[in-house]
């Protein structure tokens, strides 16, 4: 997914040291790192109120930091904002577009406001709306779409301007599951075509799916930073889960699952047994033993952590993903 | 909806087979980056997107209609109102002579009033999504504020329009030339933009619309009332006419008043271009800080 083609000075879209951001007695970032290759998805991961939407919006130049410095696109968000307004795109909770417009004028007042001719902000609004699939309600105003609708207009109108480095900021918050996806579809993408996406998102199947990298932020802080499957990692081994075809010699399999891991399996459940393992070298010599001993089996898996178990390691608290399904519930 | 969901999978899907690269890029959001990139214009760029950012307000206007009551129905019932309520007490029996005198008055209260709009609107407008988005977009900082003050300019024509017009349907004669007359048009709209600057700055700096609209409102109503709008300045205390002389809107009506109905108007002309200049150079300023600021 990294491209290789693009002729960078630096082989970073985003690049921010040491930033810090106070609001009243509320330190919304407490100096924070952050690098997003290019061509590639930076996942910000955290719970509400952890300074992703800070961090965002100091990146994009909305917000002055109190100290630190971030290079966005190859210039200085606080030397040359304007440069880095040129080669960015924003969407998300707070960027979005003029209700009282329809999704057509939307896009063309922003493509005349990145100096393009009436007549090639037209072209790009037309071509905007056919790739969102918006052309039914292009004429209609913003306000009478739906909410789905709504996330597709607000990230065609920050991709007016072709930009390289594209923010997302909750781009799925509130949508029903089969538009997340659709989301997703559109947000890889965007990557195929060079761009470099930050997405912030409290979901953490949204970073696992999308995030070449994830930062994980908790208080203003970064707290992990690595590829999913690293951190996945951070937890501490992998699961190995076996279950035998014939119920009866599941008491073989958990002494042999025992011997290999070192320790006492877990209690089967509905005829599978599982152990925590060190590494893969485990699943190879569980397969050896099986055969020595002609043991067939319907399931056999050998599985990184969630990455909720991530978060609930790293923060000591479940994710408010979990929060927010027991709240509807 | 469910129709819009089965096709709007068809472009993602094209793009997980994207092997097929060249053609599918072409079409895709983001587009080749460097490729196509059309070479943008780069003169006139404030005016320019202050006019693209006034089309959006006007836009907006014309789909509520009803926020320009206060440049239509407002000024014609408070015409009708002071005519006929208080013109024969003031004028001796003839309101006729009272609309005469009157209709210049009402004009600059009118004025002074359809600045209490563009605040609030501001207001309400400033912390929704669409102006961070202005903000991300390589504009000036000022271009919103501009954007809507020219777009005001359309309300105020209809305001001068709407409230010359109905004083002809009550018997109001201008007594000078058409030239006189758009000369007043002009003088009253460019007042207008420099006072509405004010509201501008109190919608940045205040935390609710109500809010907005409560102070101007408090200003406002000295303002049009401890003046010449209604009455002779010889009518009233010394200590207010003192007051009503350093009154802009004492100024405005005198010269619109000369201008509509005879006399020299140089001198209140003078006054108001004085204060417009006095306006502009407060509360522009003002209002830019304020704009900035709201939104670290």
């Amino acid at each position: 997914m990294n491209s290789t083609s693009t002729p960078s000075a630096t082989e970073y879209a985003i690049e921010a040291r040491g930033l810090r951001k106070r609001y009243g007695a509320t330190q919304a970032l407490d100096g924070v790192d952050l690098v997003a290759r290019r061509g590639s998805v930076l996942g910000v991961l955290g719970p509400n109120g952890a300074g992703k939407t800070t961090a965002v919006r100091v990146l994009a130049t909305l917000v002055k930091p109190d100290e630190g410095s971030a290079r966005v696109a190859g210039h200085d968000v606080g030397r040359h904002p304007a440069a880095v307004r040129e080669r960015i795109g924003l969407t998300g909770q707070f960027a979005s577009v003029d209700e009282t417009l329809s999704g057509t004028q939307n896009l063309v007042m922003i493509g005349q406001l990145l100096d393009m001719s009436r007549r090639d902000a037209r072209a790009r609004a037309r071509e905007l709306i056919a790739w969102f699939d918006l052309a039914d309600a292009a004429d209609r105003t913003a306000k009478t779409y739906s909410g789905g609708m709504r996330r597709r207009l607000d990230l065609a109108a920050s991709l007016v301007g072709r930009p390289e480095v594209i923010f997302l900021d909750e781009p799925t918050t509130g949508l029903d599951p089969s538009k997340r996806e659709d989301m997703w579809g559109v947000i890889r993408r965007l990557v195929t075509e060079g761009s470099t996406v930050l997405l912030t998102t409290q979901y953490l199947d949204e970073a696992d799916a999308l995030a070449d990298e994830i930062t994980v932020f908790d208080h203003g802080r970064v707290i992990a930073h690595d590829t999913p499957d690293g951190l996945k990692r951070i937890v501490g081994g992998q699961t190995l889960t076996v279950r035998p075809t014939d119920a009866a010699r599941l008491d073989e399999v958990v002494g042999l699952l025992g011997e290999i891991a070192g320790m006492r399996p877990e209690p089967p459940v509905q005829g599978a047994v599982s152990a925590p393992v060190r590494d893969d070298a485990a699943l190879s010599a569980l397969v050896a033993r099986l055969q020595e001993r002609g043991i067939a089996v319907t399931e056999l898996s050998l599985k990184l952590p969630s990455l909720d178990e991530v978060f609930f390691t790293l923060t000591g608290r479940v994710t408010d993903d979990a929060e927010i399904k027991e709240l509807a519930a | 909806m469910s129709t819009s969901t089965t096709t709007f999978e068809r472009p993602a899907d094209a793009g997980s087979a994207s092997a097929t690269a060249a053609t599918a890029t072409a079409a895709g959001p983001a587009g080749a980056l460097a490729a196509a990139k059309p070479q943008p214009r780069r003169r006139w760029r404030l005016l320019r997107h202050s006019l693209v950012l006034a089309k959006r307000s006007l836009i907006n206007t014309r789909q509520t209609p009803e926020a320009l009551i206060d440049v239509t129905v407002q000024p014609a019932i408070f015409l009708v109102l002071f005519t006929y309520v208080f013109g024969g007490a003031i004028a001796h029996g003839s309101q006729h002579a009272y609309l005469q005198y009157l209709l210049p008055g009402i004009l600059g209260q009118s004025i002074a009033m359809a600045g209490v709009a563009i605040g609030v609107n501001l207001n309400n407008d400033v912390s929704k999504g669409i102006f961070d988005r202005f903000r991300s977009l390589p504009i000036s900082r000022s271009v919103p504020l501009i954007g809507t003050v020219l777009a005001d300019v359309v309300r105020y024509v209809i305001l001068f329009a709407i409230t010359i017009g109905f004083g002809y349907v009550l018997g109001f004669r201008a007594q000078t030339g058409v030239l006189s007359v758009l000369a007043a048009g002009l003088l009253s709209i460019g007042f207008a933009l420099c006072l509405c600057w004010a509201s501008v700055w109190l919608g940045m700096i205040s935390r609710t619309p109500g809010a907005v609209q409560g102070i101007m409102i408090l200003a406002v109503l000295p303002m049009s009332f401890a003046s010449n709008t209604f009455v002779q300045t010889s009518t009233l205390p010394g200590w207010m006419q003192t007051f009503v002389h350093f009154n802009p809107l004492t100024h405005l009506v005198g010269a619109t008043r000369h201008l509509l109905l005879g006399g020299s108007a140089t001198t209140d002309v003078l006054w108001t271009f004085l204060w417009m200049a006095i306006l502009l150079a407060v509360f522009v300023p003002l209002a830019l800080r304020a704009y900035r600021r709201r939104m670290v």
